[in-house]
C-alpha cells in the first residue's frame, strides 16, 4: 500500500475511464459534457500508457501518448465547431433535442 | 518514497473527485473548471511519475488551449441556463444500461490489473529503452524524430484537416459587409477605368453618372 507501483496508476486511469463512461450514458443535459467525457476517456488511456512507459522502461509509451494528444486535440476543434454551428442553427444543443437522424 | 507515495494519493485524490464532479455537475461552466483542475493534477502525476515533457504538454496544451476552448464555447452558446438534473429527464431508461457498461468495463480493467505478471525479461524486450542519463525531452526526441517521423508528419496533416474543418464548419458569409474583390482590383485596366474628355474652357465637363 506504501510502495507505490504500476497497478495503482493503472487503477486510477480505469477509474477515471469508469467516469467518463457513466459520463456519456448519464448526461442529460448537453452535448458538451459528453465531449469532456471523451476527454476524460482519453486522459485515462494516457495514464496507462504513461505508467506501462516508465515502469517497464520503454520510452514508446510516451511517443503514443503524445500522438493521442495531437488527435485528441483535434478531435474536440471538430467537435466545438459541429456544437456551434448546430446551436446556431437550432438554438439548443440539449441531447434530447437532437433527433435529426432519428437516434 | 514516502514523499511520493503522498504525492500520488494527493493527486490522484483530487483527479478522482474532479472527475467525478465533471460529470455531476449541473453548471457547465463549473464542469469545464473541474475538467481543468483534472488535467492540471494528472499532469503532475505525469511529472511526478518521470514523464515530465507530456505532464508539461499537458499542462500547457491542454489546460492552455483546449480546456480554454471549451470554456469559450460555454460562455458563447448560452448552456448555463439549461439547468436540468439528469435523473428528471423524460427519456431516462437508458441509465441503468450505461451504469451496465461502465460497471462491466471497469470490472474487466480491474480483472487485467489484477491478473497479470511482469514477464522474467521485461527490460530487455522492450525496443527502444529509457536511457537514464539523457532527459526525458531528449529522449522523446530522439525517437520521435527518427523513427516515429511518419507518425509525427501524420499528426501535423491531422491538425491541418482538423484546422481547416472547423474553419469550414463555421464559417458564415455575411450579407452587407463590405469587402476588398481581389480580382477586380487586379483586373481593372486604364481603357475601362480612365476616361480623357475635352474640357472647353470656362465650361467645365458633364460626367455621365
Amino acid at each position: 500500500m506504501i510502495e507505490i507501483g504500476l497497478g495503482h496508476y493503472l487503477t486510477l486511469g480505469a477509474i477515471i475511464f469508469f467516469l467518463g463512461v457513466i459520463g456519456i450514458f448519464l448526461n442529460r443535459k448537453n452535448v458538451i459534457v459528453i465531449l469532456m467525457s471523451v476527454e476524460l476517456i482519453l486522459l485515462a488511456v494516457n495514464i496507462n500508457l504513461i505508467s506501462f512507459s516508465i515502469f517497464t522502461g520503454d520510452i514508446l509509451g510516451q511517443i503514443f501518448t503524445m500522438l493521442i494528444l495531437t488527435v485528441a486535440a483535434a478531435e474536440a476543434a471538430i467537435g466545438l465547431a459541429i456544437i456551434v454551428i448546430f446551436y446556431r442553427n437550432k438554438g439548443s444543443i440539449r441531447v434530447e433535442d437532437i433527433h435529426e437522424m432519428r437516434g | 518514497m514516502l514523499a511520493h507515495t503522498f504525492f500520488f494519493y494527493f493527486f490522484s485524490g483530487i483527479a478522482i473527485f474532479s472527475a467525478l464532479m465533471v460529470i455531476t455537475s449541473r453548471n457547465t461552466v463549473n464542469s469545464v473548471f473541474f475538467l481543468i483542475l483534472d488535467f492540471i493534477s494528472v499532469g503532475c502525476l505525469f511529472i511526478m511519475v518521470g514523464a515530465e515533457f507530456l505532464g508539461m504538454i499537458l499542462l500547457i496544451v491542454y489546460v492552455g488551449a483546449v480546456a480554454v476552448l471549451f470554456l469559450f464555447v460555454v460562455m458563447m452558446l448560452n448552456v448555463a441556463q439549461q439547468k436540468q438534473s439528469w435523473f428528471i429527464g423524460k427519456k431516462s431508461t437508458h441509465i441503468p444500461s450505461g451504469l451496465i457498461v461502465a460497471i462491466i468495463i471497469f470490472m474487466e480493467l480491474l480483472v487485467v490489473i489484477g491478473g497479470w505478471k511482469y514477464k522474467d525479461n521485461v527490460s530487455n524486450s522492450s525496443s527502444l529503452v529509457i536511457d537514464k542519463d539523457i532527459s526525458n525531452t531528449h529522449a522523446i526526441g530522439s525517437v520521435m524524430y527518427t523513427d516515429y517521423i511518419l507518425y509525427f508528419q501524420l499528426s501535423g496533416i491531422i491538425l491541418l484537416l482538423s484546422m481547416i474543418g472547423a474553419i469550414i464548419l463555421t464559417y458564415r458569409r455575411r450579407e452587407n459587409v463590405k469587402t476588398q474583390s481581389y480580382f477586380k482590383q487586379i483586373s481593372r485596366e486604364k481603357a475601362s477605368s480612365i476616361e480623357l474628355k475635352e474640357v472647353d474652357f470656362n465650361k467645365g465637363v458633364k460626367i455621365d453618372d
